[in-house]
C-alpha cells in the first residue's frame, strides 16, 4: 500500500507552493527590459551557469558569508538548508532504488518509513552496504534537529550567535516559523515510534528512541504514530501554503537573484524586477540591525534596513522610513544575500519628489583656463578652508601647475540632491559642472570630497583621470615630489563612507599615513568603519540623535589615545570636530604640515597647524 | 488723483488673522526642528546658491512661518540641497529637510 490520506496535506501544498514560485518567477523574468531578458537566456548556455551554481551551492546551501559572521550562526543555516537539502536528495535515492522506478509519488520519499517496514526485502539493503541508507538518513536527520534546536536557543541567547537585537517578525512569519521547527521534530517522533512498533526498520537513532519509546507506551504506539506522521504532513503543507507569503519566500528567491547577478542583470536606478527580486531575497536575518549606528547610537529602531525592505514588500513604504538612513552602506556591506539596500532607500525617496521642480539657470556658463590638472575643493572643503589651503601649499611645493576649479564659489556636485531621491534634478547640476570641468581640458580631476568624487566618477562620465586628493597626493609622493619630514605623533584614522565602502579607496591614505606619522589601530575599520554622522543621505532625525552617533564613532576611534585624529573627508571632520577633544585633521593638512623645514626659510606654512609648532 | 511725484509703498502690514497658516502648521509637524531657529543667517551667509544669486533662506523660512508664500516657490527652486548651512547652524535645525518639506508643502497646497 502507498496511499495513505495523510500525505494530502503535504502533496497539496507542495503543489500550491510549485504553483505560487512559477508564477512569480515568471512575472519577474517577464519583467526585465528586453535586452536583459535576453541576457538571462543566454547565460543558461554559458560557463556563467556554473557559476552561479557553484555561488548556490557555497551561499544557499552552506551560507558561506553567514560563517564569516558568526560560525554558530552560520552552523545553525547550513544544518537547515543543506541538511534539508540532503534530505531530499539521499531520500529521494533510496525510494527510487526500493521502488525500482525512476518516477515516485512526490510524498513517496518523504514518508517512506510509513509505507515500508521490511528490510530484509529492501533491494537496496543487498545492493550497498547494509544499513547505509538507514544511517546516512539518521545522520542527517540529527544534523538538521541540531539546526532546529540552536534556533530555538538563539530566540533567548541572541548574543552567542554575534547579533545583539534580532528582528521582530509579522504573524505569517510566526506560523511559518513555528511550522517549520515542528517539522524536523514530528518527522523524528513518527519515525522512531513507527521502527519502535515494529521493531526494525530504524536507523541508529529512530530504532532505539523507537525501542525506547514503545517500552514507556507498550499499547498506543502505533497509533500514536500514525498521529505523528499526520502532524508531520500537516507541518509541512502549512511551512508550503505560508511560505510564498512569508520571508521563507527568500529561499527560491535568492536563488533566482544569484542567477541575475551572474548573467548581468543590474540594478537600475529605479524600482525594477530587480530590485523585486532583492526585496523578496531578504531572509530578514536580521544581521543590518546591528549594524545600523540609528539604532546602537540613537535608539531609533523601527527604521533598519529588514523593516524598510519589509516595507516595500508589503507596498507600504512610510514616508519616515525611507529618510531616516544615514546611506552609510553598514548594512548592505553586512547583508549576507548582498541586496543593493542604499539603492533602495534612494530609489524609495524619489517617489516624495517627483513633480517637484528646480531652476538653476542662474549658474554660471562654462568658463574655465586651461590646465592639465584640475582641483575642485567641492561645497563641503569650502566650510574647511584649511584642506584646500593645505593642498594649495602641498601642490605649490610639488612645483605643480593647476587649476583651482572652484575656488570662487561651487556649483554642488549633485550628490546631495540624488541621495534625497532628486535624480532628475541633479542632473541639471552634473551638466553645469561637467561643462565646467571639461572647458579646463584637463587631464587629471583631484577633488578633497569624497561625496563629489564618488558622483564623479559613477555618474559623470568624465573621459579623465579623477582622483581624490590622497591618491594624487601618493602618487606625488612616490615619484619624488613632495620631500617629506616624519612626526611622530600617533593618529587614529578614519574611514569615509563614500571614500570606503562607497568607492573602496582604503590603501591610499594609510600609506601615506604610513610615511608621516604612526597609525594606531581601530576597532572597526576599512568596510567595517563607523560613519561620523553628518552623512548627507541622512534628512531628518532631531540633532541630538545625531550628535549621539558622532559621539559614540569619536568614542570608538579615540580609544587608544592618539595625539590626532586623522580623515580625509572635509564633512567627517566639520562633524567630528563638534564632539572630539582631540584635534581632528585631513590628511592633507597633515602631509602639508610635515612639509620639512629648507635652507632656514619655511616652505611650509604651518600657520593653520599649530599642533605642529613644537 | 494728483501723486505731485510722490509715491506711496505697497502695504506692508502683516495681518496673522488672514495669512495663512497651513504651510506653518505643516512645516512643524512635519520638521519640528524649523522653530529652534534664531534667524541669525549663518544659513544664508554659507549659502552656495546665496553665492551666485541673492537666494535666501532666512528670508524664506520668516516669510513661510508668517504664512506669507507669494513668490516662494520661484525661490526655492534656487536652492543646491548641498547641506553646507545645516552644517553650520547654531541651533541644530534639519535645512535640508526643511527645503524638502517647503516644496513639498508648495505642491500640497498651492496648486
Amino acid at each position: 500500500m502507498t496511499f495513505n490520506f495523510f500525505v494530502l496535506p503535504f502533496s497539496l501544498g507542495l503543489l500550491f507552493l510549485l504553483v505560487s514560485i512559477f508564477k512569480r518567477f515568471k512575472a519577474w523574468i517577464m519583467d526585465l527590459p528586453p535586452e536583459e531578458r535576453k541576457k538571462f537566456r543566454n547565460g543558461f548556455r554559458g560557463p556563467r551557469f556554473f557559476l552561479a551554481l557553484k555561488e548556490v551551492f557555497f551561499e544557499s546551501l552552506l551560507h558561506r558569508k553567514m560563517f564569516r559572521k558568526n560560525p554558530l550562526l552560520g552552523f545553525m543555516h547550513l544544518s537547515f538548508a543543506f541538511g534539508w537539502f540532503l534530505l531530499i536528495v539521499v531520500g529521494n535515492m533510496e525510494s527510487r532504488i526500493y521502488s525500482g522506478l525512476w518516477i515516485n509519488p512526490p510524498y513517496y520519499p518523504i514518508f517512506l518509513k510509513f509505507f515500508i517496514h521490511d528490510i530484509h526485502v529492501l533491494p537496496f539493503e543487498i545492493f550497498t552496504v547494509p544499513g547505509f541508507f538507514r544511517f546516512s538518513m539518521d545522520l542527517i536527520l540529527v544534523f538538521v534537529m541540531s539546526g532546529v534546536i540552536l534556533a530555538l536557543i538563539k530566540r533567548s541567547r541572541s548574543n552567542w550567535f554575534g547579533m545583539k537585537k534580532t528582528t521582530q517578525h509579522s504573524l505569517t512569519d510566526k506560523v511559518a516559523l513555528i511550522s517549520l521547527w515542528l517539522i524536523f521534530p514530528s518527522r523524528l517522533l513518527a519515525e522512531s515510534l513507527t521502527a519502535g512498533a515494529f521493531g526494525y526498520g530504524g536507523g541508529f537513532v529512530t530504532q532505539y528512541l523507537g525501542n525506547v519509546l514503545a517500552f514507556l507506551w507498550p499499547l498506543s504506539d502505533k497509533l500514536l504514530a500514525y498521529g505523528f506522521w499526520w502532524v508531520y504532513s500537516l507541518s509541512l503543507g502549512i511551512f508550503f501554503v505560508t511560505l510564498p507569503y512569508s520571508r521563507y519566500m527568500h529561499i527560491p528567491t535568492e536563488v533566482l537573484l544569484i542567477f541575475f547577478r551572474n548573467f548581468g542583470v543590474h540594478p537600475h536606478k529605479e524600482y525594477s524586477a530587480f530590485s523585486e527580486v532583492e526585496v523578496f531575497s531578504c531572509s530578514r536575518c536580521g544581521v543590518c540591525i546591528d549594524q545600523c549606528q540609528l539604532n546602537t547610537d540613537a535608539g531609533i529602531n523601527d527604521i533598519q534596513a529588514v523593516y524598510f525592505v519589509q516595507s516595500i514588500r508589503n507596498q507600504q513604504v512610510q514616508e519616515d522610513i525611507s529618510k531616516k538612513c544615514l546611506v552609510c552602506g553598514r548594512c548592505e556591506n553586512s547583508c549576507p544575500v548582498g541586496i543593493h539596500l542604499d539603492s533602495l532607500r534612494v530609489i524609495e525617496r524619489t517617489y516624495y519628489s517627483i513633480h517637484e521642480k528646480t531652476d538653476y539657470s542662474y549658474l554660471p556658463q562654462a568658463s574655465a583656463r586651461k590646465a592639465e590638472v584640475v582641483y575642485f575643493a567641492g561645497c563641503m572643503s569650502h566650510l574647511t578652508p584649511s584642506i584646500p589651503k593645505a593642498m594649495a601649499n602641498i601642490l605649490r611645493t610639488a612645483g605643480v601647475d593647476y587649476l583651482f576649479l572652484d575656488e570662487d564659489g561651487t556649483i554642488c556636485c549633485g550628490r546631495p540632491l540624488s541621495l534625497a531621491g532628486k535624480e532628475k534634478q541633479a542632473k541639471e547640476l552634473l551638466q553645469s559642472n561637467r561643462n565646467l570641468i571639461l572647458s579646463s581640458g584637463a587631464k587629471i580631476l583631484v577633488t578633497s570630497c569624497p561625496i563629489c568624487l564618488r558622483i564623479f566618477r559613477e555618474e559623470y562620465n568624465l573621459d579623465i583621470e579623477i582622483l581624490h586628493h590622497t591618491q594624487y597626493l601618493l602618487d606625488l609622493v612616490r615619484k619624488g615630489k613632495i620631500p617629506l619630514q616624519t612626526y611622530f605623533k600617533r593618529v587614529a584614522y578614519h574611514d569615509p563612507c563614500d571614500l570606503g565602502r562607497g568607492l573602496g579607496i582604503y590603501n591610499e591614505p594609510r600609506e601615506l599615513l604610513q610615511k608621516i606619522a604612526d597609525p594606531v589601530a581601530v576597532e572597526q575599520e576599512r568596510s567595517g568603519s563607523l560613519c561620523c554622522g553628518g552623512s548627507m543621505g541622512l534628512l531628518t532625525i532631531s540633532p541630538e540623535q545625531r550628535d549621539a552617533i558622532t559621539r559614540a564613532t569619536v568614542e570608538l576611534l579615540l580609544k587608544d589615545k592618539p595625539d590626532l585624529l586623522i580623515t580625509s573627508c572635509p564633512l567627517c571632520k566639520k562633524t567630528l570636530s563638534k564632539q572630539s577633544g582631540t584635534r581632528v585633521m585631513d590628511v592633507a593638512e597633515l602631509l602639508s604640515s610635515s612639509l620639512p623645514v629648507l635652507e632656514g626659510k619655511i616652505v611650509a606654512k604651518n600657520s593653520h597647524n599649530p599642533v605642529f609648532r613644537d | 488723483m494728483k501723486t505731485f511725484g510722490y509715491t506711496i509703498s505697497p502695504d506692508r502690514q502683516i495681518d496673522y488673522d488672514r495669512n495663512n497658516k497651513m504651510f506653518r502648521d505643516y512645516l512643524v509637524q512635519s520638521e519640528p526642528t524649523i522653530l529652534r531657529c534664531i534667524a541669525c543667517g549663518s544659513c544664508t551667509a554659507t549659502c552656495s546658491a546665496g553665492h551666485f544669486t541673492n537666494f535666501n533662506i532666512r528670508r524664506l523660512h520668516t516669510l513661510l512661518l508668517r504664512g506669507e508664500t507669494k513668490g516662494i516657490k520661484k525661490e526655492i527652486e534656487k536652492c543646491m540641497l548641498c547641506g553646507k548651512c545645516q552644517l553650520v547652524c547654531p541651533r541644530g535645525v534639519n535645512l535640508r529637510n526643511c527645503i524638502l518639506e517647503i516644496h513639498h508643502s508648495l505642491e500640497k497646497f498651492e496648486k
